[in-house]
């Protein structure tokens, strides 16, 4: 299983379609599984679109990208939004709750698409309230509706509902820029310890090089990708 | 959880779905309503005259004949002679005959003479016959009974005088001949309300020196020798007939249309009645095809806040899409909702119209005659509210399938 990397891309291109100007390139990035990686970049240098083509909501179009061994070209859309949901666990910068939603049901509201992932929760509140445990959140909080929450305890809801089931890829984008520096590093702490319990897989994108220390191992975007302006 | 989160999402827009309801709510209201009073008309206009089996007057169309011997709307063209009115009185098949004088008025209402046969075979609403409120039938040949709305209007208690105009419209009274309000009938909600009904004698009385629509010069006939002269009429306006045996019905109808010394019309009031509401029924069916344009309306409101709500819902289709929901949920989602939000207007649209027909319909009743039975909603109105909720699923639809486009290009993160 250990020589399968949880990530590999392979020569492949990306083009929005209706946008002709610009298209991504990414040669080669691989990530081995229980490896930590930081992806440094600054906006706009195709983060976001990188982070797509892994998880499956965007093609490439050439070039293949494998998670946990499956190509995802080779899946009908529902197959990979299944494979996305068992798979992977995303947290986002800010707004990643359902504000609607208590804080319970959007820590299992993947649970909800994934079913491998739901085999792996014997009891999905209680795995839940021990996330939250594990993670500095009052139980108290849970029948709460999540937009009364702060930003820090939002973020730290949106980690428990991404590694809820265990899955073996945890992607976050740029999850600490809404904090301050201090619970920056109080979340990143609680994320790493959460990702090694649970002997996931951890791709970080951050602009920020200052918490490289904490990774097995930095990429920068610039290095990564060849970016090419077509002229038009 | 999906249901509950559906839920949660409404009541995060609260305000939106509660005005979008409403307005779906008011829309279904309206429109069971308007299909209310539609059948509630048509059952009170059908139900004016039950009991009589024929009604025959001089010739001319089944429905003038209905309107001036029912709805004292209009006036008879020619009467029917007493000679003929007793030929069909005495025939086998005849149970009970019943005469109208019509031609008389009293300020606005129509005078009607008849006899106190009237008052035992004159039923509406299926079974229910006339009853007296206050005081009595006539007893004196100068005795009148008033009709509810008459009494109402006019003040008329038993005891009062009343004078009877000749004609209608007409500035010429009968004054020599003054009447007394003997009773006043209950309310009845058909035409009786609005007549006063005297003796077949008594009219022919207050014509007794009449000649050709005019009154002959000299003076009045005193009563005391009214009283004591035969008063047995000419002629009758029209007459109210029952069978013996319902099949017997149209052989009379036939024999009476057949009738030789004298041209007469024979009609069959159920007949007549749907004849004449499907002329008036007209209104009530633009009424109703308005009140379905207002559900449309109110439908379409509902798409237009789907679909004013999808851009500030891009972030919460990111998020499901993230956490693995296909875009064809998020599809589901929108759908569910505006099911959600249209079954709660259509049910509230049910509550509306039952407390409002709570309280209007003691005073329908009273104004109009028009009764409404507030009974459980009937197959027919809860398949209307189903096809609202149907409708407002299927309409939904055209955002939906946008907020699925849009999810789709999308993906997890929200581009602007």
């Amino acid at each position: 299983m250990s020589e399968t990397p949880i990530i590999d891309l392979k020569e492949v291109s990306f083009q929005w379609p209706g946008v002709t100007g610009f298209t991504l390139s990414v040669p080669s990035f691989s990530v081995a599984q229980g490896d930590s990686v930081l992806l440094l970049g600054e906006s706009g240098s195709g983060k976001s679109t990188l982070l797509s083509l892994i998880c499956g909501t965007a093609l490439p179009k050439s070039g293949t990208v494998e998670v946990a061994g499956q190509n995802l070209e080779h899946l009908s859309g529902g197959a990979r939004d299944r494979f996305r949901a068992d798979h992977i666990g995303v947290v986002f910068q800010q707004f990643n709750l359902l504000p609607f939603g208590s804080v319970e049901d959007n820590i299992l509201l993947p649970l909800r698409f994934a079913p491998e992932r739901r085999k792996r929760c014997q009891n999905p509140r209680d795995e839940a309230a021990k996330l939250c445990d594990a993670l500095g959140l009052s139980r108290r909080l849970l029948p709460q509706k999540a937009a009364k929450l702060s930003v820090g305890q939002q973020q730290r809801v949106a980690v428990a509902r991404a590694l809820i089931g265990a899955p073996p890829l945890l992607i976050a984008d740029e999850p600490t820029s809404a904090l301050d520096e201090t619970r920056q590093a109080q979340f990143l702490d609680l994320l790493f310890a959460q990702v090694r319990a649970v002997g996931g897989t951890l791709l970080m994108v951050s602009h920020d090089p200052r918490i490289a220390s904490r990774f097995d191992r930095t990429v920068s975007m610039s290095d990564l990708l060849q970016k090419r302006e077509i002229p038009s | 959880m999906i249901l509950r989160l559906a839920i949660g999402s409404l009541i995060a827009r609260l305000a939106t779905v509660m005005m979008t309801a409403l307005a779906i709510a008011l829309s279904v209201a309206l429109f069971l309503g308007v299909e209310k009073v539609r059948t509630g008309a048509k059952a009170s206009f059908a139900d004016t005259i039950s009991g009589t089996d024929l009604i025959v007057g001089a010739r001319s169309g089944s429905v003038q004949l209905l309107l001036y011997s029912v709805f004292r709307i209009g006036n008879a063209t020619n009467n029917v002679t007493w000679e003929s009115y007793q030929d069909i009185a005495n025939r086998p098949e005849v149970d009970w005959i019943v005469p109208i004088s019509l031609g008389d008025s009293h300020r606005q209402f129509r005078v009607m003479g008849t006899t106190p046969a009237f008052f035992d075979h004159y039923q509406y609403r299926r079974d229910r016959g006339l009853e007296v409120s206050q005081g009595h039938l006539m007893t004196d040949l100068f005795d009148a009974v008033v009709g509810y709305d008459v009494a109402k209007t006019l003040g008329y208690t038993p005891g009062d005088p009343i004078v009877l105009a000749h004609g209608i419209a007409s500035f010429t009274e009968h004054k020599d001949q003054p009447f007394r309000v003997a009773g006043v009938l209950a309310k009845t909600g058909t035409p009786v309300d609005r007549t006063v009904i005297v003796s077949m004698e008594a009219i022919e009385a207050i014509h007794v020196d009449w000649r050709s629509g005019a009154k002959s010069a000299g003076p009045s006939t005193p009563v005391e020798v009214l009283r004591t002269m035969d008063l047995t009429p000419k002629a009758v306006t029209a007459a109210l007939v029952g069978v013996k045996s319902p099949l017997k019905t149209f052989a009379l109808q036939r024999s009476i249309n057949d009738y030789a010394q004298e041209p007469l019309l024979a009609i069959l009031p159920g007949v007549a009645l749907q004849e004449l509401w499907s002329i008036v029924g007209l209104a009530e069916t633009a009424l109703l095809a308005v009140s379905v344009m207002v559900v449309i309306t109110a439908l379409i409101g509902m798409m237009a806040t789907l679909f004013a709500s999808l851009n500030e819902r891009r972030r919460e289709m990111a998020i499901f899409r993230a956490v693995g929901a296909s875009p064809k949920t998020i599809l589901g989602l929108l759908v569910l909702e505006a099911t959600l939000t249209a079954a709660i207007g259509g049910i509230t649209g049910l509550g509306l119209l039952y407390s409002s027909l709570v309280i209007a319909q003691p005073m329908l009743d009273s104004a109009f005659g028009l009764y409404l039975p507030i009974e459980p909603p009937a197959r027919r109105e809860l398949l209307a509210v189903f096809v609202v909720v149907i409708a407002g699923a299927i309409v939904s639809l055209v955002p939906a399938l946008r907020a699925y486009r849009l999810s789709l290009a999308d993906g997890m993160t929200v581009k602007s």
